[in-house]
């Protein structure tokens, strides 16, 4: 039995439009572990949390080789037990906690609504934990706060309820998309922090959907870069970040601008044109209209996978020193 | 030489609870923001939601009469000028390209606008948007489509194109590549210097993404809550920053280098509120640093380390 406590093997994911979404990735996430699923718009990583979760809208279509939740297969589950897995054993955190929070209810009554539906017990009980994860999250006056109804709180605020509402039942893992980014930076660190510190003290495995590079650097243990559907690259994120190795990764850490770094007046490194559609039949790699390094082979057919190192793998014709060797082609 | 824009002791106060039998309440929005930017500067105002970033940005543009200060062009005032001269003068970029743009309208049809507002003829109109396209890295074929039919970054091209085809002196970007993908971002940053250098423009650059106006700017003002705490040239402000909110503020930039962690900024969990504004220092309830004093007596601006900062501590820091 492997260390994985959420293993996803062959995910796809479809739209009856004829959209692939995600086209056949696989990933991990180990107890303790933070796994980085990081990527632009569109490029799947949100359906994927949601497929995991059997929470995608009616008309998309899910297949798997396997999703294993604590070596136990969840693909074919049914609603009802889906139902006592989540917000139980794995529970979720989303951008916006204002559409994810009841606004006719209190904060109190939503958290103790969770525990008593999966633990069952009395609501005085459900309430004297929720009061406890509160201040455990940061809040003050846990007991006001009960009280209040969501509109009532800032967004850090929010935020910080939805996490406490996520610990609820003691999950196992947490999948959080994109839970700072409606945030400000000062708050967004505070939020961050406040995850790993959970972290550490309870050995949550946190599955993380951003598309910042710096949280996902400042975060993850490993890092996978979605792409048009595709996992093309993934790692430990010391590996991933070191010596970046898809063209992708590579372009797109070449994006972000970092204090100190780049000059002003130079200009920043930039992937051109616009993330391709998707329909059935499509092949070849989806990135080889806006790759520098784009050769006929990526036109059709199946990308190979690469090591590029322990554990460190990528999808590309390109061998793994394909940058030493540009940078030497143009020392020469 | 005279700056091509100046702000001059500016505020914006709104009138909140109009409700018939509750006593009006006050939110001074911008409270005496001053700031000049020399020809062919960019000037970037950082600070988080509420600080009144956007409500200045829009004092800028005029689409909110100030309640008190100046606001003048190249030496002229902007209040009382018409709307029509204002605009040759002065440009928006707004953040989100999908509201900003109208849906119903080509693209080559909203890039002209502004020109036929001024009453340019057809011709010449035609001829100026597909020079402007063109310039923004969009075809001609282009400018034939809706909104609609374009990505996010073809369309911050738009905004940007409809923005210069007047040939204003001043551009305003408020957050002008929030909404798009990191890729995208890059682009759109590089065009935009791009057309500063070529076309001399000055650009007024708000933003709540340090790293990109670190990148792109000159001066920069940190903003909190209405006023500005902090303004200093670029390298000095990131090297070494004075006010504690700008401390806190560079501490939390998260740079894509793994290892270092989560930064621990020390602001406690009080959010600021702009209808509610604390008295004294109005940062003292999150400053890790407060005395006794800063709770009674807002520090005015002063120079400090060859900058303008507000805060009584900052030589100490």
């Amino acid at each position: 039995m492997s260390a994985a406590l959420l293993e996803v093997e062959g995910l796809r994911v479809g739209f009856g439009n004829g959209t692939q979404a995600v086209r056949g990735i696989s990933l991990s996430v180990a107890r303790g572990e933070t796994h980085c699923l990081v990527g632009e718009s569109g490029c799947g990583k949100s359906v994927t949390s949601l497929a995991v979760m059997n929470l995608l809208a009616r008309g998309a279509v899910r297949t798997a080789e396997g999703i294993r939740f604590e070596g136990r297969e969840i693909a074919g589950l049914s609603e009802r037990e889906m139902g006592k897995l989540r917000g139980d054993a794995m529970a979720m955190i989303f951008q916006e906690p204002m559409t994810s929070l009841n606004p006719a209810y209190t904060v109190g009554s939503q958290m103790a609504e969770v525990y008593v539906r999966h633990r069952g017990g009395s609501k005085a009980a459900a309430l004297d934990r929720a009061a406890h994860l509160l201040g455990r999250v940061g809040i003050t006056a846990p007991g006001m706060r009960l009280a209040q109804y969501p509109h009532q709180l800032s967004g850090g605020l929010r935020q910080r309820v939805m996490i406490a509402m996520a610990l609820m039942c003691d999950p196992k893992l947490l999948i959080a998309d994109e839970p700072t980014t409606a945030l400000d930076v000062t708050v967004q660190a505070q939020i961050l922090r406040l995850l790993q510190e959970l972290q550490h003290e309870l050995g949550l495995a946190i599955l993380l959907i951003t598309h910042d590079l710096g949280i996902v650097a400042r975060m993850a243990h490993r890092v996978s870069v979605m792409y048009a559907g595709r996992v093309v690259e993934s790692g430990p994120a010391a590996e991933l970040f070191g010596r970046p190795t898809h063209p992708y990764t590579h372009g797109l850490l070449a994006c972000v601008p970092v204090p100190g770094k780049i000059a002003r007046g130079e200009p920043l490194g930039s992937i051109p044109g616009t993330v391709p559609k998707i329909g059935p039949g499509y092949s070849g790699c989806a990135f080889r209209e806006r790759c520098s390094q784009a050769m006929p082979a990526c036109g059709a057919g199946d990308v190979p996978g690469r090591e590029a190192g322990p554990e460190h793998r990528y999808e590309c014709h390109l061998g793994a020193d394909w940058t030493a060797r540009l940078a030497a082609e143009a020392a020469a | 030489m005279t700056p091509a824009i100046e702000v001059r002791n500016v505020e914006k106060v709104f009138r909140q609870g109009t409700g018939m039998f509750s006593a009006p309440r006050f939110v001074r929005a911008v409270d005496g923001v001053s700031f000049s930017v020399p020809p062919g500067g960019c000037f970037g105002i950082v600070g988080e939601s509420g600080c009144g970033k956007s409500t200045l940005a829009r004092l800028i543009l005029g689409l909110h009469p100030a309640t008190g200060g100046d606001i003048l062009v190249d030496g002229r005032k902007l209040s009382g000028m018409h709307r029509r001269e204002r605009a040759k003068l002065i440009q928006p970029v707004f953040q989100d390209p999908f509201s900003s743009l109208n849906p119903r309208r080509t693209v080559a049809d909203i890039v002209g606008m502004p020109l036929a507002a001024q009453g340019v003829g057809e011709a010449e109109r035609t001829k100026r948007v597909n020079e402007m396209l063109a310039r923004v890295g969009l075809t001609a074929e282009q400018g034939g489509r809706l909104p609609a039919q374009l990505s996010g970054g073809q369309r911050q091209r738009v905004a940007i194109a409809r923005a210069l085809v007047l040939r204003p002196r001043i551009v305003v970007c408020d957050e002008p590549t929030s909404a798009l993908d990191v890729s995208v971002q890059a682009q759109i940053l590089n065009l935009l210097a791009e057309l500063r250098r070529d076309l001399g423009l000055t650009l007024v650059f708000i933003s709540h993404n340090l790293a990109v106006v670190e990148h792109i700017c000159d001066e920069v003002a940190v903003m909190y809550l209405g006023r500005v705490v902090e303004r200093a040239e670029t390298d000095d402000l990131f090297r070494r920053p004075a006010h504690p909110y700008t401390r806190a503020l560079l501490a939390s930039v998260l740079t894509p280098e793994p290892g270092l962690g989560i930064p621990d900024v020390g602001l406690g969990d009080s959010y600021p509120d702009p209808a509610n504004v604390p008295p004294g220092c109005r940062f003292h309830p999150r400053c890790p640093v407060a005395q006794d004093s800063c709770r009674s007596v807002q520090q005015a601006a002063r120079a400090v380390h060859g900058r303008s900062v507000e805060c009584m501590l900052a030589e100490s820091l």
